[in-house]
């Protein structure tokens, strides 16, 4: 997975599990998590899309590596290789 | 014959406005089916029928807004329709039949189909069989694309036939909508005048509404932000009048829990991974089974205990304002179990979906601020309940551990409760128990 797919799975899981989010105003490395006020059920959801839609497993450790749109990115392209 | 009247939902609410009908004169109606969506001040409730029978006369036009008792509709019972006699005629009006789990659950007896709850939440939805399905992932698992594409192939079947309410069906034809291109929410899928409503923004001008029955019309919906506070006002002003509140705080260890958690969640799909929150939720449900005196409700200068503990969440909604509805029984369900009807109750609360019976009965209420970052939370009580118990977040602090320092998770828990119905001791009693519970995560 390159890193544009990665981003995109990254926004696009976002919007599913925030359906009311606001993703055009986030920027690379904000923390969206605050940015688009999800609680831990949002936050599970999105971990939830994600995994289904890349495949790639997120453990409860790799969550510090999921507070911006480029860091969650980053550990999907790491993961894929 | 059986009258259906607007139900009470909740002790903040005196009338409610009649949305939707969800069936029509002449239906067979059980025991538990949701029949009617009522609007009340905090959210649009799907309110559950209390009587087996076929659905006579309906008294109310949608969008009236009437007192709490006022009838509705007539049922006339009948014997043959349901299978099963009716039991008690007296029983209250939402008292439920355990709110149905929904889809995740639902697929479980089928074990040999292997779908995340996503893909069986979606196949729920768009009334797929995953039996019929193939999937085309690894290992033979269902896939969203497997799902979205037999949903594609019902829907063209069903062209021909299509489910929907009345309400829905009037405004499908106002807005010029097909309405085979709805996709239904409600029972068996049908479709209803909220989905029609999403699938086509309202006409330029709304048409009148029919001349129903004496009544006022419903709330536009850029007064519900208004409203929700005005019914929180109502009740949160009654709370701190009526009830004397006293509070207890405790400090709990969240080492032997979040440990136990991080290797339950890394066994499993993540699908199925369970969250802090739930952990507490369980904690607090089996502690209020362990004190009855703090599960129940203050009225006419007595507590009556509750029958079951029915925990209400205090959900809070994104446009502002909460909700607080029950996790029915929940001392007994698995920690599991009692996620996915989490997830589903949030989700639900967030939409506008609740079941009357889930707004109705709350017997103790759980806040749980830890997700917007504060550690402490001392809460007002919900009347007529008698207690609320706070979470607040989990944080690591230093802590002395059999005579040395070191750092532990940990969470602030606390509990209001109505001074009335319990002393002290009783609270503290309580706090104890929530405390060697999560000591002791396996016990969970």
């Amino acid at each position: 997975m390159n890193r544009t797919e990665a981003l995109d799975a990254v926004k696009e899981s976002i919007a599913q599990a925030v359906p009311d989010a606001d993703l055009a105003g986030l920027g690379l490395d904000d923390p969206f998590r605050d940015a688009l006020e999800m609680d831990s059920l949002d936050f599970l959801g999105f971990i939830e899309i994600l995994s289904e839609r890349t495949g790639v497993r997120i453990d409860d450790e790799d969550t510090p590596r999921l507070t911006t749109l480029s860091g969650s990115a980053d550990l999907l392209v790491a993961r894929t290789e | 014959m059986a009258e259906f009247t607007m139900p009470s939902l909740g002790a903040d609410m005196d009338e409610g406005t009649l949305q939707e009908w969800l069936v029509q004169p002449g239906d067979v109606v059980r025991k538990g089916d949701p029949v009617a969506v009522v609007e009340t001040a905090k959210s649009a409730i799907e309110v559950e029928c209390f009587e087996t029978g076929r659905m006579g006369e309906l008294l109310v036009e949608p969008g009236t807004t009437v007192p709490v008792g006022t009838p509705l509709a007539l049922i006339e019972p009948t014997a043959e329709g349901a299978g099963k006699p009716r039991k008690t005629e007296d029983e209250p009006p939402v008292r439920p039949v355990p709110a149905p789990v929904s889809a995740p659950t639902a697929g479980q007896d089928r074990g040999h189909i292997e779908a995340g709850p996503l893909v069986r939440h979606l196949a729920e939805q768009t009334g797929v069989d995953l039996e019929a399905v193939r999937g085309s992932g690894p290992g033979g698992r269902l896939t969203r694309t497997d799902v979205e594409q037999a949903a594609a192939a019902t829907t063209a079947a069903a062209r021909a036939r299509v489910r929907a309410t009345p309400l829905a069906r009037r405004l499908a034809a106002e807005r010029d909508i097909d309405l085979a291109t709805v996709t239904g929410t409600g029972g068996d899928f049908a479709i209803r005048a909220a989905d029609v409503r999403e699938a086509a923004p309202r006409p330029e001008a709304p048409p009148p509404r029919h001349p129903a029955a004496p009544g006022r019309p419903a709330h536009p919906p850029e007064d519900r932000t208004a409203a929700m506070r005005r019914a929180i006002a109502g009740l949160m002003t009654r709370a701190n009048r009526d009830i004397p509140h006293y509070y207890l705080s405790t400090t709990i260890d969240m080492a032997p829990a979040m440990e136990w958690l991080h290797e339950h969640n890394r066994r499993i799909p993540v699908a199925e991974r369970i969250l802090p929150a739930a952990l507490l939720l369980k904690a607090a449900a089996l502690a209020a089974r362990e004190v009855p005196s703090l599960n129940g409700f203050w009225a006419d200068d007595r507590f009556t205990a509750g029958e079951g503990v029915h925990l209400g969440v205090a959900v809070s909604l994104r446009g502002g304002g909460l909700v607080a509805p029950a996790l029915h029984d929940a001392d007994a369900l698995e920690l599991g179990e009692l996620m996915t009807a989490l997830k589903d109750l949030v989700a639900r609360a967030r939409t506008g979906r609740l079941r009357g019976s889930e707004v109705s009965d709350p017997t103790i209420t759980v806040t749980n601020l830890g997700d917007q970052g504060v550690e402490t939370v001392f809460g007002v009580i919900y009347p007529p309940q008698v207690a609320l118990v706070g979470f607040g977040r989990i944080v690591d602090r230093p802590c002395a551990v059999d005579g040395l320092l070191g750092v532990r998770p940990v969470v602030t828990a606390t509990l209001s409760a109505d001074h009335r119905a319990t002393d002290g001791a009783v609270g503290a009693h309580y706090l104890t128990a929530v405390d060697h519970l999560l000591r002791n995560p396996e016990q969970l």
